[in-house]
């Protein structure tokens, strides 16, 4: 894959290589943080020096359907030794679904020193680059609160009517049969209760995966993401725009696809998204 | 419902560990275990028949009869990352292996549940269910 630099992104800098990654191990401004979907990955090896945020027991509130307050985030932030200054770098499985999917809970924190790293764990691994089990021995720190903020990212049910309403762009990211309706969960996983199968009307059809190059994990150059959203799609970069998916996690690599690497102005994750929207009475559903 | 011996010994040693950190460090001690089908049994390309549906680490799962009506179970995991799918194939080698197939084709697919606990994710969850069911189906055809 090519130079990161040269692949044309809206800001590339929140994006890092692998490299980067490897030769910051020990930097002490720099906190490498892996998420994913398979919780006992972490524990069978990680990057040298990296925490572990798990996207369930870290980031979701344990009782209501939220992500956690102000002071989860503090406790959090001190538990993996990071400051207001630090460098989060966000790596993951599942070619970093669950690392865009942290990296979008800190920005609900406003934590914007963050960056992910191209290609996650399966490009680390391809290139045979160091993997330990040692659990590294964290000095807690002293993260001062921050008020949750979540309009500038975050869509909520009413925001998406709203939406709707002033005909907003909205980006299903799930597979092509959960937009058509005839299957309710993603393939091969368990169907998680929605009562209603198809889309959000005017919704575009993007799976979240044609972003990546599946081979290593990157994503695709700018050039090719704007084939694939602007063009095929007929997305406007300057209107505002919504993506979802069951609830908020393939979108999340959407949006940071979208916000970070096309330069989308105005866009926001509706992490409410299917189990929600198709559970609900009354709401206008197409299939 | 009541598991063979071995495999409710097994559930009753996770079930001791309240602590998630020894949880994972356990499964973690089975994945580290997992010896994969040998080249006697199968060899790649695996029969498409001995993939386990819904899997993403993309196991594969064989079942040996011996002539007194016993089986071996034999695992293969493609995924690298597949350590969950590693540790629940060591478990039903260890737990299951040697047993009459009649007794093998018993055991429900919540096990898992027990086994991996918060460990447990969505479409891990799914692919875990499905290799105990392949086992399952195996082993219902053998006691035939």
């Amino acid at each position: 894959m090519s130079d990161i630099a040269s692949r044309g992104y809206a800001t590339p800098g929140v994006l890092v290589s692998t490299e980067w990654v490897a030769a910051h191990l020990n930097d002490p401004n720099v906190r490498i943080i892996e998420s994913n979907e398979d919780t006992l990955l972490y524990a069978s090896g990680h990057l040298p020096g990296a925490v572990h945020v798990d996207w369930t027991a870290d980031l979701n509130d344990p009782i209501r359907r939220d992500y956690i307050t102000d002071k989860g985030f503090k406790v959090l932030m001190s538990k993996i030794g990071a400051t207001p200054k630090t460098t989060v770098v966000f790596y993951g499985d599942k070619n970093n679904w669950w690392a865009c999917y942290a990296f979008w809970v800190f920005q609900l924190f406003g934590h914007t020193n963050a960056r992910v790293m191209d290609g996650g764990r399966l490009k680390w691994e391809k290139e045979g680059r160091p993997m330990t089990r040692e659990v590294p021995a964290i000095t807690p720190t002293k993260y001062p609160a921050r008020k949750r903020y979540d309009k500038p990212v975050r869509a909520f049910r009413q925001d998406v009517l709203a939406h709707l309403k002033k005909k907003g762009q909205l980006v299903d990211v799930r597979s092509p049969e959960e937009y058509a309706g005839t299957r309710m969960h993603m393939p091969d996983y368990p169907n998680e209760g929605a009562l209603r199968g198809g889309h959000i009307p005017t919704a575009r059809s993007v799976p979240w995966a044609r972003a990546i190059n599946p081979e290593d994990g990157t994503f695709k150059t700018a050039a090719e993401l704007g084939d694939l959203y602007l063009k095929q799609n007929r997305l406007k970069k300057d209107k505002p725009t919504i993506a979802y998916c069951r609830i908020g996690e393939r979108s999340s690599h959407t949006w940071f696809a979208l916000k970070y690497l096309l330069g989308f102005k105005n866009v926001r994750n509706y992490d409410g998204s299917w189990t929600e929207w198709g559970n609900s009475v009354g709401l206008p559903i197409e299939k | 419902m009541s598991f063979p011996p071995k495999l409710q010994a097994v559930l009753d040693t996770f079930e001791l560990f309240s602590d998630p950190a020894d949880r994972t460090s356990l499964l973690l001690s089975y994945a580290d275990q997992f010896r994969e089908v040998p080249e006697g049994v199968a060899r790649r390309p695996f029969g498409r028949e001995h993939l386990v549906p819904h899997c993403e680490s993309e196991a594969y799962v064989w079942a040996i009869k011996a002539p007194d009506g016993t089986l071996k179970l034999h695992f293969a995991v493609e995924n690298p990352s597949g350590v969950s799918a590693k540790a629940l194939a060591t478990i039903l080698d260890r737990s299951l292996s040697g047993l009459p197939a009649a007794d093998i084709a018993t055991v429900t697919p919540d096990l898992v549940e027990k086994i991996f606990r918060q460990n447990i994710s969505m479409g891990k969850g799914m692919g875990l269910m499905s290799m105990v069911q392949a086992v399952r189906s195996l082993a219902t055809a053998a006691a035939k």
